[in-house]
């Protein structure tokens, strides 16, 4: 089964079962970790900020405009944010770690 | 895109009496003013945004929505203007940019509303159609904050006079900071820009007119994002910044205007005695009515057993709850059950009477 590695505003990293086809902010919500994702992955809120480990960065599929814009409205952007409703799950993307960003 | 700021100063004018006062225009709340006009009862709408359409206008104006019944991909902007244009034959009346604050229960049995703006409603029925709650503004998630909002932090502009003759530092790249900055400009002491990046969403033309303010010196532009708020009670000195390029800055102003987005936060309903579950309004699925006689519930804001937040799901509740309504507003007559297609009598209301 593959996985990814959520790392919570805690600090406590979680390995949860990570199912293809899905994306990475469902895969985190259907796990019941805190992320409000409440426009349920349209691109439109940017409340599934992650932060992404370095080394997988360049594994993930290019960033849209539509993703870059709605970064705009998240707070304490980094250069390894990403919208995790945007990153869909595919089997080389096992292993992958995030960290929740801030809630606002 | 603009919503008021939750604080506002009520000037309390004569009450507005009609059927149905409906907290919330997204589509729930539109679809229930053409379910109430059959049955010829009158509605008003109360909503924080400055349009109606909810989620579907603020959220998603341009993506496509594949299930509405009989409709196989609309817009959430056609969606709202089809929406209005059904609703027309019934005159809604809509209260927008305020929030509904305070419900009261009248000595006749009805209910009175008020609104941040001082809007007074009174009517046998109220429908709190308010989805996960107003649209509000994206406070500043920092830790000192608080203490400047409304004083020398705003997240809204409600009259620009407040902003002359101040150092004003502007943050934010859609066109709500861009169009504040530029209308700002002419009667502030100084304006500063903020943003995360050089690019800007904001409509290419006030993108070009900010440049070229930037070019002549009128205005600064700087990249990165606002880590920590100086000032003393509630008046702020300035602000630092962390740079995009890497390093901090400091700017002076004495004014932020912040635009980051609108959220929705459940607000004053919460406290108007009704039965909650995470956050939702609990209702039968009879008449989706809420453990308060007169006042219901429709759309994503109620919750029963197998509720799903979807539109249709919204439209349908609209129109059973209309029946129930019907009875607090007209005790004294009996709704028959009628079809569009063939009654005169919805004809008459629809305004397609030959
Ligand atoms: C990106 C996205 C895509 C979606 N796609 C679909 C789809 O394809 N199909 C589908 O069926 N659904 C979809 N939905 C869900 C759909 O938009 C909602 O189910 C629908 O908007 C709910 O309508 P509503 O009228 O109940 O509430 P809302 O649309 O949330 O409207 C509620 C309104 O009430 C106002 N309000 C609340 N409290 C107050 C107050 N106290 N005072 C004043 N105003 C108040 C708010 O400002 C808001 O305008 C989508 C949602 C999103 C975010
Ligand atoms: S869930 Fe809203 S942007 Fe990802």
């Amino acid at each position: 089964m593959a996985e990814i590695f959520v790392i919570d505003r805690d600090g406590v990293e979680h390995s949860v079962t990570a199912t293809d086809g899905w994306s990475v902010m469902e895969i985190v919500r259907e796990a019941d970790l805190p992320i409000e994702a409440a426009c349920g992955g349209c691109c439109a809120c940017a409340t599934c900020h992650v932060y992404v480990a370095a080394d997988w960065l360049p594994k993930l599929p290019e960033m849209s405009r539509d993703e870059s814009n709605m970064l705009d409205e998240a707070f304490q952007v980094q250069d390894n944010s990403r919208l995790s409703c945007q990153i869909p799950f595919k089997p080389e993307l096992d292993g992958l770690t995030v960290t929740l960003a801030p809630e606002f | 895109m603009s919503a008021t700021e939750p604080q506002a100063a009520p000037t309390t004018d004569a009450p507005i009496r009609t059927d149905m006062v409906i907290v919330g225009a997204g589509p729930t709340g539109l679809f229930a003013v053409f379910e109430a006009g059959l049955l010829g009862l009158r509605c008003h709408l109360v909503d924080n945004l400055d349009k109606p359409g909810g989620q579907c206008i603020e959220l998603y104006p341009d993506k496509p929505i594949y299930d509405i019944p009989a409709i196989p991909r609309c817009t959430g902007e056609e969606l709202t203007n089809n929406l209005l244009e059904q609703a027309r034959p019934f005159h809604p009346e809509f209260h927008l940019n305020q929030q509904a604050e305070s419900l009261t229960r009248l000595d006749d049995g009805h209910w009175r509303l008020v609104t941040s703006a001082g809007t007074v409603l009174e009517a046998p029925v109220i429908v709190i159609a308010a989805g996960a709650g107003s649209f509000v503004p994206r406070r500043l998630p920092l830790p000192g904050a608080a203490p400047f909002e409304g004083k020398s932090l705003h997240y809204a502009v409600r009259k620009m006079e407040h902003f002359r003759g101040k150092h004003l530092l502007v943050a934010g790249g859609g066109d709500s900071a861009l169009d504040w900055l530029l209308s700002l400009q002419p009667i502030a002491a100084s304006t500063a820009l903020v943003h995360r990046r050089d690019e800007f969403r904001a409509a290419p033309d006030s993108v070009e007119k900010m440049r070229a303010l930037v070019a002549e010196g009128a205005t600064s532009l700087h990249f990165g994002q606002i880590a920590e708020l100086h000032g003393t009670d509630g008046q702020l000195e300035g602000v630092t910044l962390k740079q995009t390029s890497g390093g901090e800055e400091r700017i002076a102003c004495d004014t932020l205007l912040a635009f980051f987005g609108l959220k929705m936060e459940l607000g004053p309903l919460a406290s108007w005695g009704l039965n909650l579950e995470r956050n939702l309004i609990t209702v039968d699925t009879e008449a989706f009515e809420t453990s308060q006689p007169g006042i219901f519930a429709i759309g994503d804001i109620a919750t029963y057993p197998g509720k799903l937040k979807l539109i249709l799901s919204g439209f349908h509740e609209a129109a059973l709850m209309c029946q129930k309504a019907h009875k607090y507003c007209r005790p004294d007559q009996k709704l028959v059950f009628r079809y569009t297609t063939s009654s005169t009598e919805l004809h008459k209301r629809l305004g397609v009477a030959d």
